[in-house]
């Protein structure tokens, strides 16, 4: 039995299916964004996931509930396939007052604690380090959670990346370090910045496990997640787990695009993870025509909403600029003690 | 309410037992701490107390402690870093300037970054130009950070307790020379309210606005001033920000006049930023210019002399002020 078939064999259909339409879903809210950049209704040059849909899919499936996420500027993905709903989540990339941050976090810093997702990231690299505090917490208070940091190639760079891996390795915590190598940093191709061809290489530096797995393969990924995650729960430490794909849209949506070779996106959609994964449902016989083009549409359809209800929404009330910038202090009670004695002087 | 003379160290370290103790949810990580007294000694027997889960020895890695405390506050910790020195800003400034002061804002207030990070500056020990900085100017220029910088013993153990338990970033700043400063503390338990001034010394004549280590140099000036026949008022904020404008402000207007003393570099510095403040508020109740008394505008100098040199001391308060007081106004 090869790998593929096990796999298929740990999920039930419903699960396969709702992978399926998990990643149906991340690509279609990905083009309602862009179409809401192309008409103008959208601002700050959101950052696209498609293409890279299996990687979040793949791992967010091995993941409960309680297990929590850190993301990246390129978080979309991330978010939805952690639970994040459409809805609040295009109204926060509008930065309407009925998003998840009532529109002052914007399409890079969506948040929401109770899903786990514990913000995505505007600095490349900068979730590392929060990634490794929440697997800390999880030791510390006994709680059982595993944190997946996603991040790309070009955080790996970073010494962000450097400080976090060998934290969370130096303590064993339960951290699943998801590169998602997508070919580019920003506009940079990997081999002009990274001696190394697999990112998952530097895993052996830390004293941790590394693996590369094909980041198209939604499976591969998923199998690579569970050992990662078992991995974590059994007090074993962190995994850099390497996923290689490729970003089908620019850095931003309104990049250039100059700096890739001709040809090159035509030949890696060849390699779109979406139907990959629909030829393997279908050779299962979980899947036929018509219930793809069923979930296509539904998904569609639930992505237009959200820009509906995103563009129906209110802006934050102008009063809402200076709120929220810090809590107000905890009364202190019967403690308070503002002063000691004030030294002799004339008043 | 019973007193007793103790260090601002033993004061930094009753309140960490104390909060530790209290809370299982507090736990310390720093660089050196944890082995006999560590560098700092503030955190001395806290490992043997509390175990080497919740005082934990790090690597040298700032950037990720300080965000590691970041994750761990908004998973229902409450966790202490110790940053060394101050300097090493520069090298973890990304967690806290881009992730932890702004958590809260870009969260929409659902984030709840609860975390203290202590660290200490100043000079005063000839170590050069990066470990002797005073940049809280750089600090409280973030919103959503809370900045505080005690000047006694009481303030120190009132103050970090409260700031454990807070639900901000809490940005502590030690001053190296206030270490072994001994001053009363009160046996009992007692919290010290944040975003409120203290005045530690009455007076009539003039406001000044001293912080940290500078606040003894104020009081000792206050001393010398009221010989002199000068009553000087000694506000220390205590919290820089947000700053308690209202106590200095009602201060300078009985005094009508304000010197602020700072030791961080003049230009930009926190001096200014109080200055510019109480400008804006008390403008028409002023007899004179708002003075500062900061550090000159250049790094810390290895030489013992001359960094004496280029921070303020008493003598050059007593300079600002009498100037000050002895000039007719405008």
């Amino acid at each position: 039995m090869s790998n593929k078939e096990s796999t298929m064999a740990d999920l039930t259909k419903e699960e396969l299916l709702g992978m399926y339409r998990q990643m149906h879903r991340i690509r279609a809210f990905e083009m309602a964004v862009y179409d809401g950049v192309q008409r103008g209704v959208i601002a700050g040059g959101p950052h696209l996931y498609v293409g890279e849909e299996a990687v979040a899919v793949g791992v967010c499936t091995t993941l409960r509930p309680m297990d929590y996420i850190t993301s990246t500027h390129r978080g979309h993905g991330h978010l939805i396939a952690k639970g994040g709903q459409l809805k609040p989540m295009m109204a926060e990339i509008l930065g309407k007052a009925t998003g998840y941050c009532k529109g002052k976090g914007g399409s890079m810093h969506i948040a929401d604690l109770n899903l786990g997702i514990l913000g995505a990231n505007g600095i490349v690299g900068g979730g590392l380090p929060t990634a490794v505090g929440a697997a800390l917490s999880s030791k510390l208070k006994q709680g059982g959670w595993v944190v997946a940091s996603f991040f790309g190639d070009g955080a790996a760079n970073t010494g962000s990346f450097h400080e976090s891996l060998n934290l969370a390795a130096a303590w064993k915590l339960p951290v699943i370090f998801v590169c998602e190598n997508n070919t580019f940093a920003m506009f940079t191709p990997m081999e002009w910045t990274t001696a190394i061809k697999d990112l998952s290489a530097r895993a052996a530096a830390y004293g941790m496990v590394g693996t590369t797995v094909d980041g198209n393969d939604v499976l591969a990924v998923y199998r690579a997640a569970v050992e990662a995650r078992e991995r974590a729960l059994a007090g074993e430490g962190p995994t850099l787990l390497e996923c290689k794909t490729y970003r089908f849209l620019g850095h931003y949506v309104g990049d250039p695009e100059d700096y890739r070779k001709p040809g090159e996106v035509e030949m890696h959609k060849k390699n779109d993870p979406l139907p990959r994964f629909e030829k393997v449902l279908i050779e299962a016989g979980m899947i036929n025509k018509e219930l793809m083009q069923q979930m296509m549409a539904e998904t569609r359809q639930e992505a237009k909403e959200a820009l509906e209800f995103a563009l129906s929404s209110p802006d934050p009330d102008p009063s809402e600029l200076t709120m929220d910038v810090r809590r107000p202090f905890k009364p202190l009670g019967d403690l308070e003690r503002v002063s000691y004695i004030v030294e002799e002087g004339v008043g | 309410m019973s007193m007793r003379e103790i260090s601002y160290l033993q004061a930094l370290n009753e309140a960490l037992h104390e909060e530790m103790a209290r809370d299982m949810d507090v736990f310390i990580m720093g660089e050196d701490i944890g082995l006999g007294k560590g560098t700092l000694g503030v955190t001395e027997g806290l490992r043997h107390e509390f175990g080497p889960e919740r005082v934990r020895n790090t690597p040298i890695s700032e950037q990720a402690l300080v965000g590691a405390a970041l994750g761990a506050a908004l998973t229902g910790c409450r966790p202490i870093v110790e940053l060394m020195f101050i300097d090493l800003l520069g090298v973890c400034m990304d967690q806290v300037a881009n992730q932890v002061a702004k958590v809260t804002y870009m969260s929409g207030g659902k984030a709840r970054p609860a975390l203290v990070i202590r660290t200490q500056e100043g000079v005063g020990l000839g170590l050069a130009a990066q470990h002797s900085q005073s940049l809280e100017a750089w600090l409280v220029h973030i919103p959503g950070l809370i900045v505080v910088a005690p000047s006694t013993p009481f303030d120190a153990k009132g103050l970090l307790k409260t700031a454990v338990r807070d639900d901000n970033p809490v940005f502590f700043i030690e001053h190296k020379l206030l270490y072994s400063l001994k001053g009363p503390v009160p046996e009992e338990e007692y919290l010290v309210p944040l975003g409120v001034a203290d005045i530690k010394r009455k007076g009539r004549d003039v406001t000044i606005v001293a912080t940290s280590h500078q606040v003894q140099y104020a009081l000792a000036a206050a001393t010398t001033l009221a010989l002199e026949g000068t009553e000087a008022e000694v506000i220390d904020p205590r919290t820089l920000n947000p700053l308690d404008v209202e106590t200095i402000a009602e201060s300078v207007r009985r005094t009508h006049r304000l010197v602020v003393v700072n030791e961080g570099c003049r230009t930009g510095g926190y001096a200014s930023e109080v200055a510019a403040t109480l400008g804006e508020h008390v403008f028409e109740y002023l007899d004179a210019p708002i003075m500062r008394v900061a550090a000159k505008d250049a790094p810390i100098p290895a030489n013992l002399q001359l960094e004496r040199e280029v921070v303020p001391k008493e003598e050059d308060i007593l300079t600002t002020v009498r100037q000050m007081v002895g000039s007719s106004g405008w």
